[in-house]
């Protein structure tokens, strides 16, 4: 299981967890199945098209991932804003 | 007592005062996150509130109290596993049967409550449209910014979209087809104006008590169309307007012949002519138009007002008007606009304006 790590106001709608252990073998599997788990959630970090929303970024063990980007067990997922501004 | 709500880029402000001074603040929600527009239900007291993250997508939320919690609705989505995301929540409209909403967002989308806000529904006539994949969006993006229901009769509405022209259904929104006979794109070259879609509807209302009447601000030229939005006719023109280009409108639900605009000087320079602030009121169907400014910045004001930034309360000569700036300043009128007050300054830039 993927270990995905949230902040807040993310964590809220997972009911206040900011660490979570989900199955998937892509980091989009893994965010389907955080969906699944807490619903509130839907649409906050995948859009209508199952795409990661643009000022979003997913980090798997510290690297930039993407939708379709591979899992292995105990792989770590940090869902963060970006960086806006200068 | 008057109750404002100001949506902002800096989240929504709610604004209690009494006639002719200054507004206080009385609640903030959603702090930091752009609000697009705000309004309360008048019909059941609900607030609701459009808040466009940039992190997190477009969301409508729902509360009793705008400064205790908000709840999000739900349905506010475009079909799954679609090409399309939904990028912005641009109104919120009362219908006219109990329960019924209508909310219009970018890409030029119509969603529909029945429960007062808190579930919707995308409105799929109008999103399967045949000719959606021709639609061009305005430089705001595609919205969908101006629904006008017809009072006591749920079956025909009006949509304004910036840059997709003017919709009209008979049947409730089941079907819907053009309006547009009559506007003028000058922005398109001559020889391509004839049928095309490409059209910028900045601002549409009907008035109330002759809803066959419709006043638009479009990109560049202000409409009144006497046959419930089939045909517009040109009232912008050597009619005493400064400049036929502008965003927000408002009609005095008391007097059909009634519109107010802000003309701003240009598309390529979108401030209030002259360094002045003055809104225009018409009182003749759009014949002639004149500046009602006493009381409002007069000199070096260069000021922005978007496209939801001002309201109504009231009709007739005690008519309330409001309407917010770029700026953060908020202003005022008790008298239909003959004199004018500084409701609220150092706002962040004020997105939407609407009485609770």
């Amino acid at each position: 299981m993927a270990v995905v790590r949230l902040r807040a106001p993310l964590s809220e709608l997972a009911g206040g967890r900011r660490e979570l252990q989900l199955d998937g073998t892509t980091v989009v599997e893994v965010l389907r199945a955080l969906e699944s788990e807490h619903p509130a959630i839907a649409g906050w970090i995948l859009d209508e098209r199952t795409t990661i929303r643009e000022h979003i970024n997913i980090f798997v063990n510290g690297e930039r991932g993407r939708e379709d980007t591979a899992l292995a067990a105990d792989d770590r997922i940090h869902v963060l804003p970006s960086i806006s501004g200068g | 007592m008057t109750e404002l709500l100001v949506g902002t880029k800096k989240g929504l402000f709610a604004l209690q005062g009494d006639n002719g001074g200054s507004f206080e603040i009385s609640a903030r929600a959603f702090a930091g996150e752009p609000v697009e527009f705000a309004l309360r239900d008048r019909r059941n007291g609900r607030y609701l509130a459009c808040v466009t993250s940039a992190f997190y997508g477009p969301k409508v939320f729902v509360t009793d109290d705008p400064a205790g919690e908000w709840e999000q609705a739900e349905g506010m989505e475009l079909p799954e596993g679609g090409d399309r995301a939904l990028v912005r929540l641009w109104t919120v409209v009362p219908g006219e049967e109990d329960g019924l909403l209508y909310a219009g967002g970018d890409p030029g989308v119509l969603f529909e409550s029945r429960d007062g806000g808190l579930t919707w529904e995308l409105n799929k006539g109008f999103w399967e449209q045949p000719t959606r994949p021709e639609w061009n969006p305005g430089a705001g993006g595609m919205c969908l910014h101006s629904i006008a229901t017809w009072p006591g009769d749920p079956s025909r509405l009006a949509l304004g979209i910036s840059a997709v022209g003017v919709w009209l259904s008979d049947d409730g929104g089941t079907t819907w087809r053009h309006g547009n006979d009559g506007l003028v794109a000058r922005y398109v070259p001559e020889e391509s104006r004839e049928g095309t879609l490409t059209l910028c509807v900045h601002n549409l209302h009907r008035a109330p008590s002759q809803p066959e009447r419709l006043f638009m601000q479009f990109h560049g030229g202000v409409y009144r169309s006497d046959d419930a939005g089939e045909t517009w006719v040109d009232i912008g023109t050597d009619t005493g307007l400064p400049s036929d280009f502008g965003f927000p409108l408002v009609v005095d639900p008391e007097d059909p012949d009634s519109a107010y605009v802000i003309p701003l000087v240009a598309d390529m320079d979108r401030v209030t002519p002259d360094g002045r602030v003055r809104v225009y009121e018409t009182r003749d169907a759009g014949a002639t138009w004149t500046a009602r400014g006493d009381g409002l910045p007069a000199a070096d004001a260069y000021l922005t007002i978007l496209r939801q930034a001002f309201d109504r309360e009231g009709s007739g000569p005690g008519m309330g008007l409001y309407f917010g700036a770029t700026s953060g300043d908020v202003f005022g009128s008790n008298d239909a606009g003959a004199t004018w007050f500084t409701a609220a300054t150092k706002l962040p830039p004020v997105h939407s304006v609407r009485v609770a």
